[in-house]
């Protein structure tokens, strides 16, 4: 089972990040981490394999020329990584990203495609299903449990009060919740082995793009303004004049977490 | 010279940005470590700490990891650079001592010597299972009446046919009732050797030491070896004299160099968070003077140690390092972490002494840390040495 894993290289979210003044965009450090939520499809991606015989290789479009983030997740086991490490794809937006993405997978050949649900960073929690559009094959969205085989997939979709258990044929896409499995510790060795293993650098012209149709000029959108989020509203203090439980049972029924 | 000199802005951590020397592969370490002892360590160290106990299957936890004997290379070993060791038990250590004692002594004290001076035989048999945690090992040097001064040991082996047998008790020994092997160094008619003992050897006994007030998170036993015999083969056969245990040490001390600024930072960042949040006389007590002095000297030595630790571990790498340097990491690291331990202390007040914040334990653990593995006074010694020539205590 030829498994394709989509993964993003982030700034390390324990430091300060800023934005560029013109664009907006975030400005990129040298060295970027593995999006924390994208651990959770390596290892979906590394257990289907381990069950199937099958092969991990992951995707990711940077523009930064770090390799920190790729290096964690072929620790983790991953067998090879394809990098589109463009400076013209820089500032692309969600469905620039897809395409490139789907371009990528499509020449290597796939089964499965497994991504997050979305990027720390962006949040725009479109990339998967626009992946899937694009290479014309369903898309199975919030994933707690995975299981392949036999030509399907099997999933557990969490929902608002619990999951639907959804099935498709395969080749499909896949997004997974974080907490879907408990990610693996890359191991010692995995992380001396990983220097090892095959990064196939691409640019945006060998998956046959030109400068016009990805980066700032292709997304077809611009970011006007960034301004910050209002600062939280102070909580509501419960004094407990022995009813206090029935207002925080209100109040729970209210956000619906019972 | 053309980049003109940046301002700055406000600082976390890594004031010097000491870590950006590190490569890839050493970040990923550090990172995995730091994680792992994020999810399994600080959770449950208070209560281990309270308890008095270290859950044996953290062992296998971290054989599986690789922490085990990272530094040292084939028998199922990682094969990091000495850096890599260094900033694994940085980590661990910023979790706490005892923690980062178990990893020194499994990979240092007791596959160390196994793998430097053992034969091919004992090798395969050991280094495997003791790389993944199945097997833990012990270092017996010390005893009761042999501290700084090893070659007062009494535990004596004599030849008994084909065998060897081994008499004589050895105390302070980390690791020594959950050990499966020990590493015991006894004189003989032709100086002091290195023996691997398997503990269910008859003969062989240990029993722990309960009441202590540091590194209660790490077992710290008395080994008696009443007439334990060994068979001819386990006596290690590259090393004789104290140059064998001693070599052993210098591969620790330096994780201990590395080991004593995790415990630092830990306690400063602690301690800063703590004067932010903390508010007296109506604002953070960061925002005081005597604070804020306290803050930047607690800070300064975590930042000197660090560096000092990143110089000596691309030291010992490139193959340069002396023992002499390891003795200045190791006397002077520990000595500033107990002192940044002993200020956040002071920071956090009446909440220092709690188990509630990682202060105290650290500060209790550093005192362990300060006297084991050569005392503070030995370094100081060796280094009086090293630069007038003249030994003062030999």
């Amino acid at each position: 089972m030829k498994i394709a894993v989509c993964v993003k290289q982030i700034p390390d979210p324990a430091t300060p990040y800023e934005l560029d003044a013109e664009s907006h965009l975030v400005v990129r450090p040298q060295d970027q981490v593995l999006d924390d939520t994208d651990r959770y499809g390596v290892e979906v991606g590394l257990q289907l394999a381990e069950a199937n015989e099958g092969t991990v290789t992951l995707f990711s479009m940077s523009p930064s020329g770090s390799l920190q983030g790729i290096r964690q997740a072929l620790a983790m086991g991953a067998d090879k990584a394809v990098l589109i490490d463009d400076q013209a794809l820089r500032g692309s937006a969600a469905l620039t990203t897809a395409r490139v993405l789907a371009a990528a997978i499509e020449r290597e050949g796939f089964d499965l495609v497994i991504a997050g649900t979305e990027s720390t960073d962006g949040y725009t929690g479109v990339v998967p299903q626009q992946i899937a559009e694009i290479l014309d094959v369903p898309a199975l969205s919030f994933a707690r449990r995975v299981e392949a085989g036999d030509g399907k997939v099997t999933i557990e979709r969490q929902t608002a009060t619990g999951y639907d258990v959804v099935e498709s044929p395969l080749p499909a896409v896949l997004a997974v919740t974080a907490g879907s499995v408990e990610p693996r510790y890359p191991t010692f060795k995995g992380i001396m082995q990983a220097k090892q293993k095959p990064i196939d650098n691409l640019t945006a012209g060998d998956l046959g793009f030109g400068d016009d149709d990805v980066g700032i000029a292709g997304s077809g959108q611009s970011i006007t303004a960034v301004a910050p989020i209002a600062g939280r509203q102070a909580g509501e203090i419960i004094e407990d004049d022995g009813e206090a439980h029935l207002r925080i049972v209100a109040l729970l029924e209210e956000t619906k977490v019972i | 010279m053309s980049t003109p000199i940046k301002p700055g802005g406000e600082y976390r951590g890594d004031f010097l940005e000491v870590d950006a020397m590190l490569d890839d592969e050493e970040r990923l370490i550090r990172d995995t470590v730091r994680a792992f002892v994020a999810d399994r360590v600080l959770p449950d160290i208070a209560d281990w700490f309270a308890q008095g106990t270290i859950p044996v299957e953290l062992a296998k936890e971290m054989g599986a990891m690789g922490l085990l004997g990272m530094h040292l290379n084939g028998y199922g070993t990682a094969g990091t650079n000495a850096v890599s060791y260094g900033l694994a038990c940085r980590e661990l250590e910023a979790g706490d001592s005892g923690v980062r004692s178990f990893v020194s002594v499994q990979g240092s004290l007791a596959m160390y010597p196994i793998w430097a001076f053992g034969s091919e035989e004992q090798k395969q048999r050991w280094l495997p299972p003791m790389a993944s945690g199945e097997i833990i090992g012990c270092f017996g040097l010390t005893e009761a009446d042999a501290g700084s001064d090893p070659e007062a040991m009494k535990t004596s082996a004599r030849q008994d046919g084909s065998d060897w047998v081994i008499d004589g008790t050895k105390m302070w020994i980390t690791n020594g009732g959950i050990a499966g092997v020990a590493i015991i160094w006894a004189h003989t008619e032709n100086g002091i050797r290195g023996f691997i003992v398997p503990t269910d050897t008859p003969g062989f006994s240990t029993s722990d030491i309960r009441y202590k007030m540091s590194l209660r998170a790490s077992v710290t036993s008395e080994l008696v070896l009443d007439g334990v015999r060994v068979p001819g083969d386990a006596i290690l056969p590259d090393v004789v004299g104290l140059k064998g245990p001693l070599s052993c040490l210098n591969e620790a001390r330096l994780g201990i160099v590395f080991g004593s600024t995790g415990a630092a930072r830990a306690c400063y960042e602690a301690a800063l968070s703590y004067s932010k949040e903390r508010v007296q006389f109506g604002r953070p007590i960061a925002s005081f003077q005597l604070t804020q002095r306290k803050l930047v000297e607690m800070m300064v030595k975590v930042n000197q140690a660090t560096l000092l630790a990143m110089h000596l571990g691309r030291k010992r790498d490139a193959g340069t390092l002396t023992a002499q340097q390891v003795s200045f990491g190791k006397m002077v690291n520990v000595r500033s972490a107990l002192e940044v331990a002993r200020e956040a202390r002071s920071v956090l007040g009446a909440n220092g002494i709690t188990l509630e914040y990682p202060v105290i334990r650290h500060m209790n653990n550093l005192e362990s840390v300060y006297t084991y593995e050569g005392t503070n006074e030995i370094h100081i010694l060796v280094l009086g040495e090293a630069i007038t020539g003249i030994s003062a205590f030999q």
